[in-house]
C-alpha cells in the first residue's frame, strides 16, 4: 500500500492535482461549465500521459468541479453543478445577510470530508457496496425520487399548495421531449429544439440565476449585505470549524448518503444532496430554520455531493459501470489508454486503481487551501463589486455557459424564458426549490415507476413490486416518517400551550 | 453604391473559390477536422471516434477537434448537420438504425434522405445476455422459458424504438415468442439492472461482454460468424434464426459537402480502419470493423432502409 502512497506523491501526480483541483473549482464555480463537460474537453491532453495521472487529474477535476458549485450557489443564488442545488437553499440567505465568507468556509470543510469520507469507503469498502448498489432496482429509484419530492412538503410549510404546484410545473418541464420509455413526443409542438427535452442544467440556470438578475435590477438595496467590520480569515474559519464540530452527526450522516446514492448507476449527484439535505433538517433540532441560512444546510448538501464523487467510482471501477456521467467520461478515457475496464481491472490493474485512489484522497485534501484562498477573495469580490457591473456580468455568464452546453441558442431562450416565469412566480409567492426539485427528480420518478409496473406486470404481481421489496420498505417508512414529522412537531408544540392555557384560565 | 458592394462581394467570392477550390480538390483534409459527436462524451460513439484520431494523425498529420450537440438520442445533432460548414471541415458521427427509425416517431428535425452519410467503418453486433449466475443457460432455456410463459421474462435496453429494442421486436417475431421490454435510460442503468438482477435479460452488444466480463453470460451474438473475442458464443444464425445486425457507426457531411471531398474522406476513414493496430484495439474492445465506402453506400442504406420498413411495422411506428 506505502508503495501506491508514494507514487501517488511523485512531483508530477502532485503538481496534476493541484492544477486539476483550481482548474476545476474554477470550472464549477461558473453556471453552464459542469464537471462533465470539463472533463469531456480536458481527456484529450491526457492522453499523452500514463494512466494513472490521467485518471488524477480528471478525478481531481471532477471532486474540484462538485465543490466549485458552491461558490455560484452561495454568492449568486445558482447552482454551478446540478449536485449543488441544495447548497443554494442555505447558502445565498447566509450571504444576503453578510455571512457568505462563513459559508463559502464551512462548504469548504464540508466537501473536503465528505470527499476523503468516500475515497476513504471506496478504498476500504468498494466490492459488498457495489452489490449493495446493484440491490438497487426501479422500485428503489421510484421511491427515492419520492423521498426527494417528499422535500417539497417540508420546505414549503405553510405555502403546501404552492409548492405542489410548483413541483407540478417542475414535473411538467421535465416531461418535454421524447419520452425514455415509450418513446412519446411529449409537448414538443412539433418544434425539433424540444424533442431532446429541457436539459437539466439550463433549466436551472434560468430558474435560478435569472429572477435574482431580476430583482438585482428591480430593487434598489445591495447584492449582498457587507458586514461593517469583516473578521479576520483566521475568526472566520475557526468559526466555520466550531460549527462543523456541532454537526458531527449531520456531516458523517450526509458524506454517508451521498457516498451511497454516488455509487448507484442511475441516481447521479443532485439527488444524492438533496436526499441529505431532507435527512438534515429532519433530524435537526431547528427544521424551521432550515432554508433560511441555517449551516446545517450547507453541510449536508456539500457533504453530500463531494460524497456522490468517490461513491460513483465504486460501480465504475467494481463492476465496469459508470456511477454519474463523469464517471463514463473517465471510463472512455480509460478504454483509450488500453486499461481494459470491469470486474478484473482491480487484478489485472491494481497498481493503477490504487495510485488512482491515494491520488484522489490527495487531490481532495488539496481542496482545502484552495477553497480557503479562493473563498476568501470570492465573497469580497462579488459583495463590493458595483452593480452596474455585477448585473451584466452574471447576465454573461449564464448566456454564455448556457449557449456552452450543446451550443445552442434555442437553450438559451429556454433558459430566459424559464427565468422569467421563475420571477413572476416568486412574485406571486412561488418558491423555486420545489419546481427544481420537480425538474430534477421527475424523470426519475417516472421512470422508475413505470419499469417497475412493467416488470410486476409480467410477474403478475404490480404491488409487490412496488411495497414487498425490503429496501423499497425502508423508504417507504422514510417518506411516511418524513411527511408525519412535522405534524408530529406541530402536535407536541400545541401541547404544552394549551396546558398552560389551561391552567392560566384556572388561575 | 449598392452595385458596388455587390461587385465588391462577388469579387471576394470569386477570389474565394479560386484559392479554396483547387486547394481542396488537393487534398482533404486541409485543415484540422470538427468532428460532432450527437452523444455523451465518455459514450461508445465517443470512444470509438476517439480511437480512430491518433491514425487519423497519422495518415493525414492534421486533428480531430472534438465537438458535441447532445440530445433527443442523437437527433439534435443530426437536425443541425446540413446548417453546418460543407467545405469539409466538419463532419459528424452518425448511427443506425437512428436514422432510419426516429424519423418515422414524429418530427425530429430531419428525415432520413436528409442524412449523406459517407463512410460506415464499424458495427456493434447485438447481443442477448443474461446474469452469469441465471438459470437461462442457452439460447433455447430462453426461448423455452418465455414460450411456457409468454411476457413474463423481462428483457432490458436502453431507449424506446432504440437499436435494442430493434433486437427485441426482431428477435421475438423471428423466434415466435412474446417477451417484455423494459426501457432504461443509459448503458449504466440498463448493466446495473442485468446485474442486479431486476431485469432476467438485456438487449445489448458484444461491448457489453466485454465490460462486464464473467458477471454475464451471453447467449448469442447477431453475427454471421462468432466473435473472436468470444470464441465459445455462438450466433443467431446457428440456432436457426436469422438476425445477423447491430448499431452501426458511420460519419456524415452536410448536403453541399463536394463529391470530391466525400470520397476522399471515405479513403481516409478506409485507410484508418486498414491499420492493424486499429482492428486490434477495436476487436479488443468488443466492437467488429465495417466498410462500406461511400461508393457503396446508396445501395448499402437502400438495403437497411428495406429491413427497417419491416422492424418499424413490428415496433408500432408509422401508422
Amino acid at each position: 500500500m506505502l508503495d501506491f502512497v508514494l507514487s501517488a506523491l511523485t512531483p508530477l501526480n502532485l503538481f496534476l492535482a493541484i492544477v486539476s483541483v483550481v482548474a476545476g473549482v474554477v470550472i464549477g464555480a461558473i453556471p453552464g461549465l459542469t464537471a462533465t463537460m470539463a472533463i469531456a474537453v480536458l481527456t484529450p491532453f491526457t492522453f499523452t500521459m500514463a494512466p494513472e495521472a490521467a485518471l488524477i487529474t480528471l478525478a481531481g477535476i471532477y471532486m474540484g468541479a462538485i465543490y466549485g458549485g458552491c461558490f455560484a450557489a452561495i454568492l449568486v443564488n445558482t447552482p454551478g453543478t446540478p449536485s449543488s442545488i441544495a447548497t443554494t437553499f442555505d447558502g445565498f440567505p447566509m450571504a444576503k445577510r453578510g455571512q457568505g465568507q462563513l459559508a463559502v468556509n464551512i462548504a469548504t470543510l464540508a466537501s473536503v470530508f465528505g470527499g476523503v469520507f468516500s475515497v476513504i469507503v471506496l478504498l476500504l469498502l468498494s466490492p459488498p457496496l457495489a452489490r449493495v448498489a446493484l440491490a438497487f432496482g426501479p422500485p428503489e429509484y421510484f421511491w427515492l425520487a419520492v423521498l426527494g419530492l417528499a422535500l417539497v412538503a417540508s420546505l414549503s410549510e405553510g405555502q403546501l399548495l404552492k409548492g405542489l404546484l410548483g413541483a407540478c410545473l417542475g414535473l411538467l418541464v421535465a416531461f418535454v421531449g421524447s419520452a425514455v420509455i415509450g418513446g412519446d413526443m411529449r409537448f414538443t409542438f412539433d418544434q425539433p429544439a424540444l424533442v431532446g427535452g429541457v436539459n437539466v442544467v439550463v433549466a436551472l440556470i434560468g430558474l435560478f440565476c435569472i429572477p435574482v438578475v431580476l430583482d438585482l435590477i428591480t430593487r434598489r438595496d445591495h447584492h449582498l449585505h457587507v458586514p461593517e467590520e469583516p473578521a479576520s480569515a483566521r475568526e472566520e474559519l475557526g468559526a466555520a470549524v466550531g460549527i462543523l464540530a456541532s454537526q458531527k452527526v449531520n456531516l458523517v450522516r450526509s458524506a454517508s448518503i451521498g457516498t451511497l446514492v454516488g455509487a448507484l448507476p442511475a441516481a447521479g449527484g443532485a439527488i444524492g444532496s438533496l436526499l441529505a439535505y431532507s435527512e438534515a433538517r429532519r433530524n435537526a433540532r431547528n427544521p424551521e430554520d432550515y432554508g433560511k441560512g441555517e449551516p446545517g444546510g450547507i453541510v449536508a448538501s456539500e457533504a453530500a455531493n463531494n460524497g456522490t464523487v468517490g461513491g460513483g467510482f465504486i460501480p465504475t471501477l467494481v463492476l465496469g459501470i459508470p456511477g454519474t456521467p463523469p464517471d463514463a467520461i473517465i471510463l472512455g478515457a480509460l478504454m483509450v489508454h488500453g486499461v481494459r475496464i470491469g470486474p478484473n481491472l482491480f487484478a489485472e490493474h491494481g497498481d493503477i486503481v490504487y495510485t488512482f485512489i491515494f491520488g484522489l484522497l490527495i487531490a481532495t485534501i488539496l481542496m482545502l487551501p484552495v477553497g480557503l484562498l479562493v473563498g476568501r477573495y470570492a465573497f469580497r469580490l462579488i459583495a463590493n463589486i458595483q452593480k452596474t457591473a455585477l448585473i451584466p456580468g452574471i447576465l454573461l455568464m449564464t448566456i454564455l455557459g448556457t449557449y456552452a452546453i450543446h451550443a445552442s441558442f434555442a437553450d438559451v431562450l429556454m433558459m430566459l424564458s424559464l427565468g422569467f416565469v421563475a420571477w413572476v412566480l416568486t412574485k406571486a409567492g412561488f418558491a423555486i426549490a420545489p419546481i427544481v426539485l420537480g425538474v430534477v427528480l421527475g424523470p426519475i420518478a417516472e421512470q422508475g415507476f413505470v419499469q417497475s409496473w412493467l416488470i410486476g406486470n409480467a410477474a403478475g404481481n404490480i404491488p409487490a413490486v412496488f411495497f414487498g421489496r425490503p429496501i423499497s420498505i425502508g423508504i417507504i417508512v422514510l417518506i411516511v416518517l418524513g411527511l408525519l414529522w412535522p405534524v408530529y412537531l406541530s402536535f407536541k408544540k400545541r401541547k404544552p400551550n394549551t396546558s398552560r392555557s389551561v391552567s392560566n384560565a384556572a388561575l | 453604391m449598392k452595385t458596388l458592394t455587390k461587385m465588391t462581394c462577388a469579387a471576394a467570392f470569386g477570389l474565394a473559390a479560386a484559392f479554396s477550390g483547387p486547394a481542396m480538390a488537393a487534398d482533404w483534409p486541409d485543415q484540422d477536422v470538427t468532428y460532432i459527436i450527437p452523444f455523451n462524451p465518455g459514450g461508445e460513439s465517443d470512444v470509438t471516434a476517439r480511437m480512430q484520431e491518433p491514425f487519423f494523425a497519422k495518415i493525414t498529420g492534421k486533428k480531430f477537434m472534438f465537438d458535441y450537440i447532445v440530445g433527443a438520442g442523437g437527433a439534435a445533432g443530426w437536425s443541425q448537420i446540413n446548417s453546418l460548414p460543407a467545405d469539409g471541415s466538419t463532419i459528424m458521427g452518425v448511427n443506425t438504425p437512428h436514422i432510419f427509425l426516429q424519423p418515422q416517431g414524429g418530427n425530429v428535425g430531419y428525415e432520413t434522405d436528409d442524412i449523406n452519410v459517407v463512410y460506415i467503418y464499424q458495427i456493434t453486433p447485438f447481443a442477448l445476455i443474461v446474469p452469469a449466475d441465471s438459470p437461462i443457460e442457452t439460447l433455447e432455456d430462453y426461448i423455452a422459458k418465455a414460450k411456457a410463459q409468454p411476457g413474463a421474462i423481462t428483457v432490458g435496453g436502453t431507449g424506446t424504438n432504440s437499436a435494442p429494442n430493434v433486437a427485441q421486436v426482431a428477435f421475438d417475431a423471428a423466434a415466435g415468442i412474446t417477451t417484455t421490454y423494459i426501457p432504461f435510460s443509459g448503458t449504466s442503468a440498463v448493466s446495473a439492472a442485468l446485474l442486479g438482477n431486476q431485469v432476467q435479460a438485456q438487449w445489448g452488444f458484444t461491448t457489453v461482454g466485454v465490460n462486464q466480463g464473467d458477471e454475464v453470460r451471453m447467449l448469442a451474438v447477431a453475427m454471421d460468424e462468432r466473435h473472436p473475442l468470444f470464441p465459445d458464443v455462438p450466433t443467431f444464425k446457428e440456432k436457426g434464426i436469422d438476425l445477423v445486425d447491430g448499431a452501426r457507426r458511420g460519419v456524415i457531411v452536410p448536403a453541399d459537402t463536394p463529391e470530391e471531398t466525400r470520397q476522399q474522406m471515405s479513403d481516409v476513414f478506409a485507410e484508418i480502419n486498414r491499420d492493424p493496430e486499429m482492428q486490434k484495439m477495436m476487436e479488443e474492445a468488443g466492437y467488429v470493423l465495417l466498410n462500406v465506402p461511400y461508393s457503396e453506400m446508396d445501395a448499402y442504406l437502400a438495403g437497411l432502409s428495406e429491413n427497417y420498413e419491416h422492424v418499424a411495422e413490428l415496433l408500432g411506428l408509422n401508422q
